[in-house]
């Protein structure tokens, strides 16, 4: 049996996620292939081809997906899908937007967010907001699965894969229209070493970014937020950590005013090391935090910097 | 314009979902259950659309059907969606909890059947966290589909959406008819009034069984345990940043 790894790039490189679908992939079966979907996106593959494990990348080209439109992915993937007997792809906003689509059209039940293969037909997921992890055995012959990359290790490069071109399928029914991309030197979200996190503590957005920007600058850190201080409008949503937003699972996540509701924890609960700092003693953020400060953020934040130098 | 609005009743968002001893699952039984709050939001921007509120024209949307697939009490669910504006109302009684396949297909025979110009829904169901519905109802009906939106604006025959996407916004325009699923940050939806709770008592909702679609729901996935997570316990307290500094060095994450 062969298993399709959909990559997950940003134009140039194959993002890190790709290397942890592949571990995922490499679990249900030794023949893997990486299929590259974009436009100008030859660096790509020649990258993916260095995956370690990986038996040969296609790539496949055409406007549509160049912005990963769902409707472009289906049709490219629909006649390659025969090859092979699932098709891998990280659980992100754009895997969780075609991947589905996909299985529908080859009438599989999609299996989401997984974070374990038990065996090649059964997988474990979490559902309810991470309360729970749920154990599912496919009857299904073609398996349509979304993997979490932080439940994953990153597989090697050091691979020498060839790749090969394939037939890149356009939408007809969907066009792109513009796209606001947030611009930052900081690492992205779901990829960095060190999250500082913010929460409703910190009252508005100037002071979000106040406390928050030079903290994360100072520690290479990428900023992230609860739900509660991105519906309150302090941070993007695209910062938003928790079981709606992004899951990271960082060396070091930093909690600043976050109280830690549910739907939070299940956003960060996989961090190596959880460091809180919280005025209120009984927030349950310090339940799960490995060090925990019950301090006003804006007494610790500003000797934490002067204690990191 | 008709609007499809499909809801779903699961556990209430505030509740900790508990799972059972034996690990069979989520214990719901004496859980205060709520409509998705996904789907909520869904409810909102079609009364919105028919209202003309916000930044849409005067009726968008001429009729708000809602359609739940689920339990008897599920009735109260779509009773909440008339309250908050929708028209009229649709049960398709079901006492097992059935796959995103399976609703997709019943779904798209409802489709079929209403013949809406738009599927508005939530973008995943906070109980089992699939997030495939929308995109596999637009598949089967070979439609196209906007997921994660943020804001949606209707016109010349187009539902022009921003998506919330890894990274930022991404704005795309999908032709007429088609399904679109909703983000968190759409809109905040509103508490029905008193009035429009009784009216809402008078609004037709029809019953039906799963049967009578005469589609295929048979799951795919076979459950073999639902477990609890690895609990993580607390750590210890630090008396100022100078120590979290020190605490954080030494256990080499700085």
């Amino acid at each position: 049996m062969a298993v399709l790894v959909i990559a997950d790039h940003d134009g140039k490189a194959v993002r890190d996620t790709t290397h942890k679908t592949v571990t995922a992939a490499l679990a249900i079966s030794g023949d893997v292939d990486v299929l590259v979907l974009g436009q100008g996106a030859q660096g790509v593959a020649d990258a993916a081809a260095r995956i370690t494990g990986v038996r040969k990348v296609l790539l496949a080209e055409s406007a549509g997906l160049g912005k990963m439109l769902a409707e472009a992915v289906e049709a490219t993937v629909l006649p390659l899908a025969a090859g092979y007997d699932a098709v891998l792809t990280p659980a992100n906003t754009d895997g969780k937007n075609f991947a589905p689509r996909i299985a529908a059209k080859l009438d599989t039940a999609p299996i989401s967010d997984i974070v374990e293969v038990v065996s090649a037909d059964t997988f474990v997921r979490p559902i309810y907001a991470g309360n729970a992890l749920e154990t599912v055995q496919s009857s299904d012959a073609k398996k349509v699965i979304t993997v979490r990359p932080t439940a994953f290790a990153a597989a090697a490069d050091g691979g020498s894969a060839k790749v090969e071109t394939v037939t890149g399928a356009d939408a007809s029914k969907t066009t792109f229209v513009s796209e606001e991309m947030v611009k930052s030197d900081r690492p992205e979200l779901g990829a960095a070493r060190i999250v500082v996190s913010g929460g409703r503590a910190l009252g508005s957005a100037e002071e979000f970014h106040a406390v928050m920007d030079p903290l994360a600058d100072k520690l290479g850190a990428a900023v992230g937020a609860s739900r509660a201080a991105v519906d309150a409008g302090y941070a993007p949503n695209d910062y938003q950590v928790g079981q709606t937003g992004k899951v990271v699972a960082p060396a070091l996540y930093l909690a600043i005013g976050i109280s830690g509701a549910i739907q939070h924890l299940a956003g960060m609960k996989d961090s190596k090391v959880i460091a809180a700092i919280n005025k209120d003693p009984d927030a349950p953020i310090f339940q799960i935090a490995d060090y925990g400060l019950v301090q006003d953020y804006k007494v610790a934040v500003p000797e934490l910097m002067k204690a990191l130098g | 314009m008709k609007v499809l609005v499909p809801v779903k009743r699961v556990i209430d968002s505030n509740v900790k979902a508990r799972v059972k001893a034996d690990q069979t699952g989520v214990d719901l039984a004496n859980v205060k259950m709520s409509m998705n709050p996904f789907d909520e939001i869904a409810v909102e921007e079609a009364v919105r659309m028919k209202e003309g509120k916000e930044h849409h024209a005067a009726g968008t949307a001429d009729e708000i059907v809602v359609v739940s697939i689920g339990v008897t009490q599920a009735q109260e669910t779509i009773r909440t969606a008339l309250a908050m504006g929708a028209d009229r109302g649709l049960l398709i009684q079901s006492d097992t909890d059935l796959e995103p396949l399976a609703v997709a297909k019943l779904l798209k025979a409802v489709v079929d059947e209403e013949k809406p110009d738009l599927v508005l829904l939530g973008k995943q169901s906070i109980d089992g966290d699939n997030n495939a519905v929308g995109q596999m109802l637009a598949a089967l009906l070979d439609w196209p589909q906007a997921t994660f939106a943020g804001k949606i604006v209707i016109e010349g025959g187009k539902a022009t959406v921003t998506r919330e996407v890894d990274g930022g916004l991404q704005t795309v325009s999908a032709a007429l008819p088609a399904v679109v699923s909703v983000d968190l940050r759409l809109n905040t939806p509103r508490y029905a009034s008193l009035p429009n709770i009784m009216k809402a008592k008078k609004k037709e909702i029809a019953v039906k069984a799963v049967a009578d679609y005469g589609v295929d729901t048979a799951p795919r996935l076979k459950v073999l345990k639902v477990a609890e997570p690895p609990k993580r316990s607390a750590g210890v307290k630090v008396a100022d940043a100078a120590e979290l500094v020190s605490k954080l060095k030494s256990a080499g994450v700085l």
